[in-house]
């Protein structure tokens, strides 16, 4: 199906180009920012949302005075959960728009893949969903979860009394980076606590996948060997299959826990989640969390979804990486402000040290070293109507660990992009 | 063989459970009139204990009321477990039911219902420990099929909090049905903590398991601690590797049946998915690259009608599938015919042409459903019945979803080789792929036949679209990830035979299932697709070749 991407490439990027065309004659008092996220394909079902969030809180930002008396003007491209495109269109971003940052990706294939050239160009990145660690770069500001704000403190619950006293488990995932080195620290992870190969079962899936009979069946057979739980790394739409086929078999959370760290309030719209009740989810951010500032959030979004008659707006829901697009987005205005320039390499250093009362309930900080938030970490159990209670959480934010331990040779990693 | 019906507690399924509830509730609710007055409360230390943040005095407080044999404890229970207890201020539990609110130690009714209610926690630890309390007092239901229930429930979890109730209740007990399984149940438990003739008897009885955790219980009798064996006694390990022997064999033939099963669910979407292609390109020679988007269709035309039915006739939802599937034949088919009549009419004979043209044809389609529907996915809700599974042995639960495929693409199966066979359009569909001109010559309409069994083929393009919106996800791209599916199952099964289709459909499902299970799903599909080139290689024509002399016009 080769040709058939290409040609579809080269569609787009013809009616791309002729919608580039028509704002050269933009006005002098805007400034024009990109947002990356896939409108189409397997990845649509997460990423469309983040697209919608991200303008509405330029709107919201354009409506308070913009930044530093500039309006935000969108430039939005679909690069359609194909990685290559998305190098593709980050490039046409920079070099041709000549956007002052970016705000996109979701997959760390996608990321990987237009890294080399944030970096060639000097551009400058927000990527707002948690991922793998391992990487630092200049030119990227990561306002989503290290594996130590998320993967590690949800294994850790797993094996706890109140989790559940985990002793084996499943790590199922989609075939690609992201689940891969998650897996790879979390098996070390387990190690470490004195779990054995045999009590560990590695599977992955390929993208788009539908068919979880034989998965969720050897799952139930795994479990037979001891109090199992399964963490769950799937992405895209095809969480909805899995979901199903794990309600469909009757595999109970009191059985056996499904843990997921891509999976929230958005993917769980189109499922059933009645007999799904108490699988977990770990993240920063629920849309249940109580507080004035998500609240306020929750508000904005109801209103700007009905307004502009998304679809869903019915049924408004807030998520983790909506919030990390958020919280990004607003830093980077205030981190300009501080610079007063919209200049990549000014505002890479204004962004460190920046702070921001967040949606859920702390002030989060930007470090002032490795470009990543210090963030609360969540767990929390699906309920019947598809929002999750939180069973856990930390009592502050955390540091975030770019670099695990738990993978050798990176205590030799610096902790801050020069080093690199 | 056992069959119950795992609800997922939607629709008739979830309102029978409530509704027992509420009978049951009612129930409850007489007793506490019977008991009020002359009962004492529930201890304060253990509600107190019941409502607090303290886990482990929690599950020692659920324990306790277990042990008391207070008829409020059930309900209580019963209640927190389905969400409707909640603590006040001042620490006292109240179960909510509609607008009644009742205190949980006394008893007695509480209005108006006090604000600012909390709900008692409720975690998957609390959920398992009310599980096992739960079915340890239900064992003394008068309701068999409630003990026979409560019995199966406990025989998943078995630790030894239940066992006291057990015993009880196999003192008691008279149905056959549920002795058994709460003697495997207190067997599995006592294997580690019984004396010697106790743990011979467990490991005996234990041979009747189907249970996977049995395997492990007496793999962990034989192993060794050090130097030492777990269990010490020679006489006892012999039996249990007896025992272990009959129990993996059984759940050897379990494992077997449930992986044929999914190889022919499986199967049976490749089957519907290449049914309609094995029409347009097995007789007709078309190399239609829009089959996938004729699938698509059929889906988007399935949650319209869903749709239609959410809002006009939401008491129907359960039976809009008896529509959907005419319709998303009908829509698809139509399409089809315009397809073939614009366009791929003039193109017959000339292959390519027709690869690069129906190419294209797809690439409208799909941006054309994009646009109308959007890129995201639509969401096409199951009917009721189609949630949850059947039972067939411990472990082994059967979807509903995917038997109710399996049997319609049989029932496509069917009815397609009727119409091919024995109906005046099959007749003319054969005599025109078989030789267009002596056809023509004889006084068919070419051309109406040619159209007519594109649309046939379209219109079952569009059935499997119905039934994968069923399983799978429905967005404009579904039909790109069947499209190869298709092709594949039709060019292995033999170009324009019906039961080179079926075999390959089939056995390419089950092929891939027992290596899905050996080796991972993404290293099973290219095996798959490596096994299709090489054999491709050796046998072009595919599984069933066309006999006979063909002549092509």
């Amino acid at each position: 199906m080769h040709r058939r991407s290409v040609l579809k490439q080269l569609a787009l990027t013809t009616a791309l180009a002729a919608l580039c065309g028509v704002p050269a004659a933009q006005a002098a008092d805007t400034v024009k920012v990109g947002v990356l996220h896939s409108l189409s394909g397997t990845m649509a079902i997460s990423e469309t949302v983040l697209k919608d969030v991200a303008l509405m809180t330029f709107d919201e930002i354009n409506a308070s005075g913009g930044v530093m008396g500039k309006k935000i003007e969108a430039v939005v491209v679909d690069p359609a959960s194909n990685w290559p495109l998305f190098a593709e269109k980050a490039r046409q971003l920079i070099s041709q728009d000549k956007v002052a940052a970016v705000f996109g990706c979701w997959t760390s294939v996608s990321r990987k893949s237009v890294l080399p050239v944030f970096e060639e160009l000097n551009g400058l990145l927000f990527y707002p969903v948690q991922y793998e660690g391992e990487e630092l770069s200049k030119n990227v500001f990561y306002t989503g979860a290290a594996p130590n704000q998320q993967a590690i403190p949800a294994v850790e619950y797993l094996m706890s009394k109140d989790g559940g006293g985990a002793k084996r488990f499943v790590l199922l995932g989609t075939d690609y980076v992201y689940p891969r080195t998650t897996n790879k620290i979390l098996r070390a992870f387990l190690h470490s606590k004195g779990i054995d190969d045999k009590d560990i079962d590695e599977k992955y899936t390929p993208f788009g996948h539908s068919d979880y009979q034989t998965i969720v069946a050897d799952i139930k057979k795994f479990s037979g060997g001891g109090k199992t739980a399964v963490i769950s790394t799937i992405n895209g739409d095809s969480n909805v299959p899995f979901y199903k086929e794990l309600g469909n078999q009757g595999l109970k959370a009191t059985d056996v826990p499904v843990v997921a760290f891509s999976v929230g309030e958005e993917e769980l719209r189109g499922v059933d989640t009645k007999p799904l009740v108490g699988h977990l989810a770990a993240w920063n951010y629920f849309m249940s969390v109580k507080n004035p500032e998500n609240d306020a959030f929750k508000k904005k979004w109801a209103a700007y979804a009905k307004a502009k008659k998304l679809p869903g707006a019915d049924k408004p829901l807030t998520n983790d990486p909506m919030e990390a697009t958020y919280v990004g987005i607003h830093m980077w205005k205030q981190a300009v402000e501080k610079a007063k320039s919209f200049d990549t390499d000014k505002v890479i250093v204004a962004m460190g040290g920046q702070t921001f009362k967040s949606p859920d309930g702390f002030v989060m900080t930007m470090d002032s070293k490795n470009h990543h938030l210090h963030k609360p970490v969540m767990i929390g159990e699906v309920k019947a109507d598809g929002q999750f209670n939180v069973v856990w959480k930390t009592s502050a934010p955390i540091r975030a660990q770019p670099w695990s331990p738990f993978i050798p040779g990176n205590e030799k990693k610096k902790d801050g992009p020069d080093a690199m | 063989m056992v069959l119950t019906r795992c609800s997922n507690g939607t629709g008739r399924a979830a309102s029978r459970e409530r509704c027992a509830a509420r009978v049951l509730r009612g129930a409850f609710a007489f007793a506490f009139l019977l008991w009020f007055g002359t009962a004492i409360a529930i201890a304060p230390e253990t509600v107190r204990d019941l409502a607090g943040d303290d886990g482990d005095a929690r599950d020692k407080a659920i324990a306790t009321l277990v042990a008391s044999g207070d008829p409020r404890a059930l309900p209580l229970l019963e209640a927190w477990r389905n969400g409707n207890a909640r603590r006040d201020a001042s620490g006292r539990v109240l179960l909510v039911d509609g607008d009644a609110t009742v205190d949980a130690s006394t008893g007695a009714a509480v209005a108006p219902a006090p604000p600012d209610l909390d709900e008692l926690t409720l975690t998957n630890r609390v959920r398992r420990e009310l599980d096992s309390a739960i079915n340890a007092l239900r064992l003394s239901s008068p309701d068999v099929g409630v003990r026979l229930a409560a019995a199966k429930a406990l025989s998943g979890e078995a630790d030894g909090v239940a066992l006291p109730a057990i015993k009880a209740a196999l003192v008691k007990e008279t149905d056959s049905g549920i002795r058994a399984s709460l003697m495997l149940t207190s067997a599995s438990i006592e294997l580690a903590t019984g004396d010697k003739d106790t743990r011979l008897a467990a490991v005996r009885t234990l041979a009747e398991s189907d249970h996977e955790a049995t395997r492990t219980l007496l793999q962990g009798l034989l192993t060794k601690q050090g130097d030492k064996f777990v269990e010490p006694d020679d006489g006892i390990r012999a039996e249990a590797a007896k025992s272990l022997r009959v129990v993996e064999s059984r759940l050897a033939r379990g494992d077997v049946v449930a992986r044929v099963f999914s190889g022919l669910s499986l199967g049976s979407v490749l089957l519907l998915a290449a049914l309609g292609l094995a029409i347009t390109y097995g007789l007709m020679g078309v190399i239609n690259m829009a089959h996938g988007e004729l699938m698509m269709i059929g889906a988007y035309a399935t949650y319209i009608v869903q749709g239609v039915f959410r809002t006009y006739a939401p008491g129907a939802f359960d039976f809009y599938l008896v529509v959907a599937v005419p319709v998303a034949f009908v829509v698809s088919g139509v399409v089809g015919m315009a397809l073939e009549r614009t366009v791929i009419r003039h193109l017959y004979g000339r292959p390519l042409e027709t690869l690069l043209a129906t190419w294209g044809l797809s690439l409208i389609l799909i941006q054309a459903v994009r646009t109308v529907f959007g890129a995201q996915n639509v969401q096409v809700e199951n009917p009721s019945w189609m949630a949850g599974g059947v039972e067939v042995m411990t472990g082994i639960v059967l979807p509903w979803s995917r038997i109710v495929i399996a049997l319609f693409a049989g029932a496509v199966v069917l009815a397609i080789w009727l119409v091919l066979t024995r109906t005046r359009l099959g007749l003319f569909v054969r005599s025109v792929t078989q030789n267009r001109s002596m056809a023509g010559a004889l006084g068919v309409p070419t051309a109406r036949v040619d159209m007519l069994a594109f649309g046939l083929g379209s219109g079952l393009a569009g059935l499997a679209g119905c039934a994968l919106s069923q399983i799978g996800n429905v967005g404009p791209d579904l039909g790109q990830s069947y499209i190869v599916d298709s092709f594949m199952v039709v060019v292995l099964g033999g170009v324009g035979q019906l039961a080179g289709t079926v075999t390959a459909a089939l056995g390419l499902g089950i092929v891939n299932k027992f290596l899905e299970a050996w080796s991972g799903a993404v290293l099973a599909k290219i095996a798959v697709l490596v096994f299709i080139i090489l054999f491709i290689q050796k046998r072009p024509q595919g599984l069933f070749a066309f006999k006979g002399r063909t002549v092509e016009a």
